[in-house]
């Protein structure tokens, strides 16, 4: 993701895994960026009554470069997709997506030539948030489910506590041994557990 | 200077002791308008069968093509609906929805209606695709579940859409010019009018 993947791997797991990662759940930033009626709704979730620096998110920054989290809030024109890719590719890693209403989910009822069927054609999306607009409770709802994904967050990719080997590679992708013993015969360098042979940490 | 900070402190100490304003969400829900559009559910009638007749009007009425029925012919042995078809498949994309409420009008047997819970957060597509396990309301008291023969429907004798529908409830026309007896309506001599075979229930 970021430093992290550089330091070797069986190093840092629990206790400073955590740190990181209650440290990023409790200071995620969103972008200031709204498309359309759905902004109302997310300036509504920062402001007094709903207060979102409860959860250390009320700074929206005017910068992507400074910012984690990217609500894209409303729906997205092809006219506008390339700038909503620009912006992600500017913030800097570890960065978050959420498309929140139904237009920024999936096109909502704007099935037409004019929007983006979902913005997770542009971005990778961690979380949805449907509604026309959702309501702050709502948006709160994924934000909080976010908090909770970027807490269960690993530095490295292992085997939750209580996941079964099957779950695992379904969650992460990971294709097993079999896949480095492939890797082996094609020349790459031997790895000892098939482990290396993935990415440190996928984003 | 010190004046000044003594008051700017002071007014953010006696707030400490106000009310908080803000609506405290995860612990403490805000309660919704009673007539607020949440999430969808399908009813049951007090016996346990489905309102739902599968005529896909709601798919009809639906702006953003979020409804998809599939309906299927009750018979004699397997009654999911007291009309003649019950929706077999019921699928509601709620990343599509827009929660107008269209579908509720458009729904003659008020099988579908909205509840009050807006908790819909996902971080995938798939799990937005609600069907019949999720949408259906819980079966009554003691209610066995669908499918049910028609002779315990009409055992039970209950006046299916408060008794408005002039045909009978408990078989379709083929069925009961099969068996006659079997049905045991409230108008039994209008049954097998023609003309009245196809008269919509006004409930």
């Amino acid at each position: 993701m970021g430093l992290e993947s550089r330091l070797p791997s069986g190093l840092l797991l629990t206790s400073v895994e955590k740190f990181v990662n209650w440290s990023r759940a409790g200071s995620t930033w969103p972008v200031t960026f709204g498309l359309a009626c759905c902004a109302i709704e997310m300036m509504t979730t920062g402001a007094a009554n709903h207060d979102l620096a409860r959860f250390g998110m009320e700074v929206f920054r005017g910068s992507p470069r400074q910012s984690d989290l990217m609500i894209v809030a409303g729906r997205v024109s092809q006219k506008m997709a390339p700038v909503v890719r620009n912006l992600y590719d500017q913030m800097a890693d570890p960065k978050w997506v959420i498309a929140m209403g139904v237009c920024a989910s999936s096109g909502g009822m704007f099935n037409n030539y004019a929007i983006v069927q979902g913005v997770d054609h542009l971005v990778p999306v961690d979380m949805y948030v449907p509604g026309c607009p959702p309501r702050p409770e709502m948006l709160m709802d994924g934000i909080l489910a976010l908090h909770d994904k970027i807490k269960q967050e690993q530095l490295v990719e292992r085997p939750r506590k209580g996941e079964s080997m099957e779950d695992f590679r379904r969650r992460t992708g990971w294709a097993g041994p079999e896949v480095a013993e492939v890797a082996a015969e094609r020349g790459a360098a031997p790895v000892p557990d098939g482990r290396s042979a993935l990415p440190m940490a996928r984003r | 200077m010190f004046n000044a900070l003594r008051k700017g402190f002071g007014l953010t100490f006696k707030t400490m002791f106000r009310p908080a304003v803000t609506y405290e969400y995860p612990e403490k829900a805000k309660p919704v308008a009673p007539r607020y559009h949440g999430r969808h559910v399908l009813n049951r009638h007090e016996d346990g069968l489905e309102k739902c007749v599968g005529c896909e009007l709601c798919a009809w009425a639906c702006p953003a093509d979020a409804i998809y029925v599939e309906g299927s012919d009750n018979t004699p042995e397997e009654r999911f609906s007291p009309g003649e078809r019950y929706g077999k498949i019921y699928q509601i994309n709620y990343l599509r929805c827009i929660f107008c409420g269209l579908c509720i009008e458009a729904c003659p047997t008020r099988a579908l209606t909205m509840s009050n819970d807006y908790h819909l957060t996902f971080d995938n597509r798939q799990d937005y695709i609600y069907e019949k396990d999720r949408l259906l309301a819980p079966l009554p008291e003691g209610a066995k579940p669908p499918p049910h023969t028609d002779a315990e429907v009409a055992a039970r004798g209950i006046a299916y859409y408060e008794g408005k529908s002039s045909q009978t409830p408990l078989a379709s026309r083929s069925d009961a010019l099969d068996h006659g007896d079997v049905s045991t309506g409230s108008h039994p001599d209008e049954t097998h009018d023609p003309a009245l075979a196809g008269t919509e229930p006004k409930g």
